[in-house]
């Protein structure tokens, strides 16, 4: 797009400036219509498996619920509690909602479709969602109120426990693809065995307990249902939200949705195939790679959606355990597995 | 941990049965019902607002022998009589407190005359409290606005009596 403003008589830089920020808007605003869906979707699935109906009044079908609730969060008052730490308070949710959105700029869309395709994008993204642990903790420990202090700080460490294995399970992709390029990743992904045309490290044998490690240490990141101690609200009243009200409080929960959808995408480009059709059959790569994307990401917000509704909350002591008891050591063996797969198959044995 | 245990646990075998379970569910049938536009079928013996009924000549049935305001539990009752200019016995207060009602029927069992009755109705939620203290203007209009309702659930409930 910035050859095209370029043609049209623009400065390279203005043409690369306007090109990026319609690029942003193409991205974050579908990303924004798509938070609103997937509250109703999620309340949705979740309403059925537990026999109910869920939102079906505000619209057809209940379709608008989410605009209904968006619009009576903005007619709102902002409460800011007087012992709270005004600035850090309001910073919160914009640190949580900025983060939430930013990691998007390395996601592919298409094979080439991608706002930014940086050759280190699997670090940006781990870079990015740490730094989405700011903004619960900062809201946490600005409130100035026990129960935000509390969930502020499982936040932090339920984050970082997570977080380590995350990072074993990439690494462990990123030695199979050989490149931390989420596009190149993509690509890795394409016919993995030549006898089983499949597209996805998730049917790879050796990968697939690391797939599922990525899915639950996902919801971990996201602090969706079984790990969803930062906000228990038999515990914690809303978490490190319960001081905010408004927009405030909406930002958080759109930020929220957004990683939800982001982690769903993940999960998709890094171990199913991305934007590649899940069989590598040549009438499959007619449908576009962003609607396999999508249909892909539905399908995990589904589970995700599926497991809020199945299981009940872990203790704390039970999500520490799980955390550094045995996803850290399963991910360091499987690390330790694959590279010595990978030494075998395409380096050979050291003579 | 036995083999056996760890093997169960790795394999995540119990969260995927629970999860079977749940998918099985979403796809049933929903146990709750489309309330506003549907709702669930109510006995004869239903015990909802309070009304004040009339005989078909449209005069008023009940006769101020304050049974009901004896008989209230709650004393949510209130009711002042007079003779009426015809010589006959009738009310000129008839309040009823909806907010100390406890919707027990016990003034509608002591009514000689079936004059105060408890419909079938069940959705007179108020915006004030005041619209709550209900008098006997609002009661009679209840009673006409449900006669048929109420008479076909008197007479359903009849046998039993």
């Amino acid at each position: 797009m910035t050859a095209l403003f370029t043609h049209w008589g623009l400065e390279y830089g203005w043409a690369w400036f306007i090109a990026t920020i319609i690029g942003i808007l193409v991205i974050a605003l579908p990303l924004m219509l798509a938070v609103a869906m997937i509250i109703y979707v999620d309340r949705k699935i979740w309403a059925a498996m537990a026999l109910r109906r869920g939102p079906n009044v505000v619209g057809p079908l209940g379709l608008l619920q989410s605009f209904a609730d968006g619009l009576k969060v903005f007619l709102q008052e902002t409460i800011i509690p007087a012992a709270a730490n005004r600035g850090l308070f309001l910073a919160a949710p914009i640190i949580t909602f900025t983060v939430a959105l930013i990691v998007w700029a390395v996601v592919p869309f298409q094979a080439g479709v991608v706002l930014s395709n940086i050759n280190v994008g699997l670090l940006y993204v781990l870079a990015a969602s740490s730094i989405g642990v700011y903004g619960v903790i900062i809201s946490g420990w600005s409130s100035n109120s026990k129960y935000p202090f509390y969930s502020a700080l499982r936040a932090a460490a339920q984050m970082v426990s997570y977080e380590v294995a995350i990072g074993f399970v990439l690494i462990s992709v990123v030695l199979w693809s050989g490149t931390f390029n989420l596009s190149g990743i993509v690509e890795a992904q394409k016919s993995i065995y030549p006898f089983l045309p499949v597209n996805g490290f998730g049917f790879n044998i050796l990968l697939f307990p690391m797939a599922v490690v990525f899915f639950i240490s996902a919801l971990a990141e996201t602090a969706r249902t079984p790990f969803d101690l930062t906000e228990a609200e038999s515990e914690l009243v809303a978490g490190y939200q319960t001081e905010y009200s408004s927009m405030s409080f909406a930002l958080f929960w759109l930020g929220e949705y957004a990683n939800v959808i982001l982690m769903c995408a993940l999960n998709a480009i890094l171990f199913w195939g991305g934007y590649l059709p899940p069989f590598d059959w040549a009438p499959l790569y007619l449908v576009p790679g962003i609607i396999w994307l999508l249909a892909k990401m539905a399908f995990f917000f589904f589970v995700f959606s599926w497991v809020k509704a199945t299981v009940p909350r872990y203790r704390y002591d039970q999500l520490m355990r799980l955390g550094w008891k045995i996803f850290l050591p399963l991910s360091l063996i499987w690390v330790f597995l694959v590279s010595g797969f990978l030494m075998l198959t395409r380096v050979g044995v050291p003579s | 941990m036995s083999l056996a245990q760890t093997l169960k646990a790795f394999t995540l075998w119990e969260f995927i049965g629970a999860h079977w379970k749940t998918l099985r569910y979403f796809f049933k049938a929903k146990a709750t019902i489309n309330y506003p536009f549907e709702k669930n079928p109510i006995s004869p013996r239903f015990r909802g607002e309070h009304a004040l009924r009339r005989y078909p000549n449209g005069e008023e049935r009940c006769i101020a022998c304050k049974l009901c305001e004896a008989i209230c539990p709650a004393q949510a009752i209130t009711i002042e009589a007079e003779p009426r200019d015809d010589g006959s016995r009738r009310t000129t207060r008839y309040d009823i407190d909806m907010t100390k009602c406890i919707y027990c029927g016990l003034c509608a069992e002591a009514c000689p005359v079936d004059a105060v009755v408890e419909g079938p109705n069940f959705e007179f939620s108020t915006e004030t409290r005041e619209e709550l203290i209900y008098d006997k203007a609002k009661l009679l209009d209840n009673g006409d606005r449900w006669e048929r309702a109420i008479a076909a659930n008197l007479a359903a409930d009849a046998p039993y009596r």
